[in-house]
């Protein structure tokens, strides 16, 4: 294992220090927790949006909390659910009297933790909401799983729920819109190459030299077939195919693109895809109100891309190109 | 059994000395962490217990055990656990010391907990295959007469008969649940580590009996 790491144990705890020591017009952190929140939290008369889960996908979530966005984020152990202590301070330390919405992605550990924080918020008599964010289609949902992950997706959710809430909705209105986005956003990944957890020391999995993962998590976790590495234009095609297989997008819809790197994707690549999928869409005359290629939702160094589609209303639009000041997302 | 202190540092021993192995079947169909996030959680527990000084109550030292994984294990098996331990500590409080039946209560507490946080069967591919079993096979030795430390034994047997069962099935909970098919080869490392930890109790309430 070669990493700029100091001890594999303390990683998480010295990448809070370093964001809060980067961005201190926009985050500080709650002592004696693995958390962050807005520069001015708990912001009065606002409903809070709280996002989180393990660590090694920044600028997931740490890198969303500001005006447009979260109120709060927390960062697990490197691929690990935040536990209900740490999720329940952030709560705490953000609640501004209009409530709280929790912003989950599927995962068991992660449902599981932020329901038992939830309970803890709610026995203070704290307004707590929730949504479990569920857009990868490389996995089958099915009652014979645990139902699709969250992934890259996600973004989209905090950055229109942030919105919602930055106009003065109640926290009612927060979660119906964000279960709007949900319910309208899809995404897959594969990857290249595997990355290495640090306290493990050893790549979760590994791909011969020609070979790659379609499907793959965002955790290292297998995805649904390996092959031979194909071109940019064929693998973008196949993964777009199968979230428009999944979503319904007629001639004249408008969606959002998101061509979000795993971590170790050159931008190069990244923006070699989103010439494909612009194409695609193009060619079905599906209309791109807004694109985001960038490193969103990352996996450590994995090498890999995932693509997301997010079919837009006219609500959804206005929301997603509102404003937006966070130290991972400016947008004006 | 003699001393729940020195129980619990047998079991902490077991997790973290079976870090590795934890780990690596968990990245076989997992995330690769179990391993790494029990062995923080048994550490932390470690150290909570040598600074509580809860003396022989217990349910008190198991509740302090349940927050604590809880409070640092994160993940799926860090609200299970956790939840696992809370519920023993109810069925053991007031206990200095734990005769058959309330061991056999405490299990059952612990198994009833997992379920209702999991919402999980058993046959899923999960800790309850190992954990199910064992409580089976529990309460036959106790209804044979049998001793504390022999009912043991046969649960950990039928615990580990439940973690070779895993092989065979299809995760349908749980992140492995996303391979399908692709998980039936591949033992649970949930599973795996319940079966640590009763095999971790069998040995100390042997040695102690």
């Amino acid at each position: 294992m070669k990493k700029v790491i100091n001890n594999a144990e303390q990683v998480v705890e010295e990448m809070l220090q370093g964001v809060v020591l980067a961005h201190p017009q926009y985050v500080k952190r709650v002592e004696g927790f693995d958390v962050i929140v807005r520069a001015n939290s708990p912001v009065q008369g606002k409903v809070a949006l709280v996002s989180g889960g393990g660590s090694g996908h920044e600028p997931s979530h740490g890198g969303y909390v500001g005006r447009g966005m979260l109120d709060g984020a927390i960062a697990g152990a490197v691929f690990t659910s935040p536990t209900p202590d740490q999720v329940y301070e952030a709560v705490k330390a953000v609640d501004g009297g209009k409530g709280v919405l929790l912003v989950i992605k599927n995962y068991t550990g992660d449902v599981m933790n932020f329901e038992m924080a939830a309970e803890m918020a709610e026995a203070d008599g704290i307004k707590v909401a929730k949504v479990v964010v569920n857009d990868d289609v490389a996995v089958e949902n099915s009652t014979w799983t645990t139902g699709r992950r969250g992934i890259a997706g996600t973004v989209f959710v905090h950055k229109i729920a942030g919105a919602k809430a930055e106009k003065g909705a109640d926290l009612a209105e927060v979660q119906k819109v964000a279960g709007k986005v949900i319910a309208n956003v899809r995404s897959m990944g594969m990857a290249l190459s595997p990355c290495t957890v640090p306290a493990a020391g050893k790549p979760s999995f590994t791909l011969a030299d020609n070979e790659v993962e379609i499907g793959m998590g965002i955790h290292g976790e297998p995805g649904t077939h390996r092959e031979t590495i194909r071109t940019a234009d064929e693998t973008a095609e196949h993964l777009l195919n199968k979230i428009l297989a999944d979503i319904a997008v007629a001639a004249g819809e408008e969606v959002a693109v998101m061509v979000n790197g795993l971590g170790g994707t050159p931008l190069m690549e990244l923006y070699v895809v989103n010439r494909k999928v612009a194409a695609i869409l193009g060619a079905k005359n599906i209309k791109i109100a807004k694109t985001y290629v960038g490193n969103y939702m990352t996996s450590l160094e994995m090498a890999g891309f995932s693509i997301t589609v997010l079919k837009l209303d006219s609500e959804l639009k206005e929301l997603l190109l509102a404003p937006a000041d966070t130290p991972a997302l400016v947008q004006f | 059994m003699a001393n729940i202190n020195a129980a619990i540092e047998v079991l902490a021993q077991a997790i973290i000395a079976n870090k590795e192995l934890l780990t690596d079947l968990d990245s076989a169909i997992g995330d690769s962490d179990h391993g790494i996030n029990m062995a923080r959680g048994f550490e932390a527990v470690r150290a909570k217990l040598a600074a509580a000084n809860s003396g022989d109550d217990i349910g008190a030292v198991l509740k302090l055990i349940g927050m604590t994984l809880i409070s640092t294990v994160g993940g799926a098996s860090g609200p299970l656990y956790g939840t696992a331990f809370l519920r023993a500590a109810v069925a053991a409080q007031g206990k200095t010391a734990i005769d058959t039946d309330t061991a056999a209560k405490m299990l059952e507490a612990a198994i009833g907990g997992i379920k209702d946080r999991g919402k999980a069967v058993r046959g899923e591919k999960t800790m309850l295959d190992a954990l199910e079993p064992a409580y089976a096979a529990f309460v036959q030795g106790m209804a044979e007469g049998q001793a504390l430390p022999a009912c043991l034994s046969l649960a950990t047997a039928a615990a580990a008969e439940g973690v070779e069962y895993t092989k065979t099935i299809i995760a349908t909970k749980g992140r492995a649940s996303y391979l399908g098919e692709r998980s039936i080869g591949h033992q649970d490392p949930g599973a795996t580590s319940s079966y640590i930890l009763l095999a971790a109790v069998t040995d100390y309430a042997k040695a102690n009996a």
